[in-house]
């Protein structure tokens, strides 16, 4: 079984190669109880090297736009093809523009050559490409879930940090290089070394108004954006199987800010009925057969996490980040905290900046803060659900300050379209995009001015994130869309109140 | 990619905490050509909106010109996966980037482009600071064979790296001819695990 490959050209003749026994999912019962995590790896090993290095086998794989060329060209240059092309599925969304769907709308040339180079190579290598003017084209981590792309049990990558999304189905999915792109594009697998696990446990109910996003940038705030650095996180708890499979995706998104390699939620009840008649999804016998399968898809009881967090739901509020990084973030009722309150000198200093490069001060509160510009949309929000809360939150008043509120995919605009949904933001008099990351990183053509603070419902408030200067304020979509009628950050509790009454 | 067996260098001291991927290199200068990558390495930090280099920050002082260390604080490269961020520091010189630990796609991304990451004990790492703070332009010694860091003042401190990835930076190969030649292990792989595993075919509309 155990055999030694000698690979002369690279001297790599001390190690052995070993081809080892692969545990199948289902998990045998005797064995030891085992985390989903491990379940999903084992399963994926085509070879384990004496040094730990693991061939990982990678079932679904997604392009878009902001890859370097020259990771086309590693194959290119070898004449290699692509070893699998139906398990890629190629989609512009970075530099896609928000206010037409036409190449001709993208914001200059070098822009331009981006979306067409990822147009020409799917075309060369036979891979899928939902592109522009395509109805189902949008952000890799919106598309490949809700058309069935991505499903529990499956590894799955993408050359984007926030490919964790994916974990929401039962997945092990999680962001790669470039370089790392074209090895899978050549290989269908990549080197890892195995990461570790981490149990993050959200326990009790939240309350009215609370979100994943709340409850993600509340665990990120607890353990630092290092905080889960080297592991896999697996969400469980009341308050996690209580998501909806969009809050699923919004938390298990935001993994990758408190540093993991992927977040997971086990497959359940509310998995099977979110998947269940999507375009990619199994039919018929072979539903009956793989949904049966990915409900097995758990980790056993007694299986051990090398770590483990606790969170109780009914502490969280609404979040707002008030700093440079997501663990700066704080309860929409509290104030910022002062460097005297939190962690070391390193961490004070890191604070001071923070504030400086946020025109804030220590102690002051956050509800009142005018803002001057308010994004909805992104990989963490741009889903229907989240358009829905948005909306909610507007109530037939009028924006203040601009507004882009972007859909995540085709398929999510048809449908808040459909719902009505594009009406309520155009009468806010909100700008309602094409589908994209748009201003969550700012590079196709949509971003903020210097000095300028923006309310926004994307992953991350780093310096300049949202162009030069911009000011970002993390929130959930009920939060943005309120700031934005406001003009104001206020605790949009308080309206969904008015509102019931 | 170039082989790295052993490098003295100028060592650049830069001890803050969570530098991410966006500021090692802005997302707006994604789409450029690789040509001359290095100019934008720490663009905002490096330059004002006026493009007049910040005179204060650490690599516009003339004592660290020609750096090819970067001693980094914790958690160094966090955030967005885009491999622009080693393509910067790479072209701008630097061949090693020490620090206490390190984001995880930033990490991988290193060494596919012939870029050390060294993981350094804390001490250590804050140690490496004050000297580089105290001689500015002082030269670190990193020997990837031995697996050592030498300090300005002579301390020695291990560092640790599977011998996959050290063995592919001191060759300076990459590890796409290796898994090649492992084909026949894949496509043993794909004939027994993939019916077990999710499908990853299109059904057949009914």
């Amino acid at each position: 079984m155990y055999s030694r490959l000698r690979c002369r050209e690279h001297r790599c003749h001390a190690v052995n190669i070993p081809m080892p026994d692969i545990p199948l999912f289902p998990a045998n019962a005797q064995a030891r109880p085992t985390t989903l995590f491990e379940k999903i790896w084992s399963s994926h090993a085509v070879t384990v090297r004496d040094d730990g290095q693991t061939l990982l086998y990678i079932d679904r794989h997604y392009l878009s736009d902001d890859l370097p060329t020259e990771s086309y060209h590693v194959l290119e240059r070898r004449s290699l093809p692509v070893r699998r092309p139906e398990a890629t599925f190629a989609m512009p969304d970075h530099y896609v523009s928000t206010q037409g769907s036409s190449l001709a709308d993208v914001v200059d040339d070098e822009r331009r050559v981006m979306v067409q180079e990822l147009a020409r190579q799917a075309r060369d290598h036979g891979v899928v490409h939902f592109g522009l003017g395509d109805s189902r084209q949008g952000i890799v981590h919106v598309v490949g879930p809700e058309q069935g792309l991505s499903l529990p049990g499956m590894t799955v990558v993408c050359g984007d940090s926030h490919t964790s999304t994916h974990g929401a189905l039962g997945a092990l999915g999680f962001g790669i290089g470039a370089t790392e792109v074209s090895h899978v594009l050549a290989t269908q697998t990549l080197w890892q070394l195995r990461p570790r696990t981490m149990e993050v446990q959200v326990n009790g109910r939240t309350g009215a108004g609370v979100t994943a996003k709340d409850i993600a940038l509340a665990i990120i705030r607890a353990i630092g954006v290092a905080g889960a650095a080297g592991h896999v996180i697996e969400y469980r708890g009341d308050a996690v199987r209580e998501l909806s499979m969009e809050g699923r995706m919004t938390l298990c998104n935001l993994s990758i800010e408190a540093g993991a390699r992927a977040g997971m939620v086990a497959p359940d009840a509310t998995t099977l009925a979110y998947l269940r008649g999507r375009p990619h999804t199994p039919r018929g016998l072979e539903w009956d057969d793989s949904s049966a399968g990915w409900l097995r898809l758990r980790t056993d009881p007694g299986a051990a996490f090398d770590r483990v967090a606790l969170l109780r739901g009914e502490t969280i509020a609404p979040m707002v980040s008030w700093g440079t990084d997501p663990s700066q973030s704080c309860a929409i009722d509290e104030c910022i905290p002062f460097p005297e309150a939190i962690g070391n000198a390193s961490q004070q200093e890191g604070l001071r900046r923070a504030l400086d490069y946020m025109g804030l001060t220590s102690g002051q509160p956050l509800q009142g803060l005018p803002v001057d510009r308010v994004f909805i949309g992104s990989c963490t929000n741009g889903r229907i659900e989240d358009l829905r809360l948005a909306a909610s939150a507007v109530q037939g008043r009028r924006a203040r300050v601009p507004t882009l509120v972007v859909p995540g995919s085709g398929t999510v605009k048809a449908q808040a379209e459909a719902e009505g949904l594009d009406r309520i933001f155009r009468d806010a008099g909100m700008t309602w995009g094409e589908p994209g990351c748009s201003m969550c990183l700012a590079i196709n053509g949509d971003q903020g001015r210097p000095g300028e603070r923006c309310v926004s419902t994307t992953n991350r408030n780093f310096v300049g994130r949202q162009g030069p200067g911009v000011r970002t304020h993390l929130v959930n979509p009920g939060m943005a869309a309120a700031a934005a009628v406001h003009g104001r950050l206020v605790d949009y509790r308080e309206e969904l109140r008015h509102a019931a009454a | 990619m170039q082989p790295l067996e052993r490098i003295r260098a100028v060592a650049v001291p830069m001890p803050e905490s969570d530098i991410n991927t966006d500021q090692i290199v802005p997302g707006r200068f994604m789409h450029k050509p690789r040509e001359d990558y290095g100019r934008y390495c720490f663009h905002d930090l490096r330059f004002d909106p006026q493009g007049k280099p910040r005179p204060a920050f650490v690599l516009n002082r003339p004592a660290y010109a020609g750096a090819r260390i970067l001693v980094a604080g914790p958690n160094f490269g966090c955030g967005s996966s885009r491999e622009h961020a080693v393509f910067t520091l790479n072209d701008y010189g630097f061949r090693v980037v020490l620090a206490p630990s390190f984001g995880d796609i930033f990490f991988n991304n290193c060494f596919q482009n012939g870029v050390l990451p060294a993981v350094l004990p804390a001490e250590f790492a804050a140690a490496l600071q004050a000297q580089l703070r105290a001689t500015p332009g002082a030269e670190v010694e990193v020997d990837l064979a031995g697996q050592a860091v030498v300090a300005p003042d002579g301390t020695r401190c291990s560092f640790p790296i599977d011998t996959f990835r050290k063995e592919r930076l001191l060759q300076g190969h990459d590890e796409l001819d290796l898994t090649l030649s492992l084909r026949p292990y894949i496509d043993a792989f794909e004939a027994r695990q993939r019916p077990l595993l999710p499908s990853t075919d299109t059904p057949r509309h009914p």
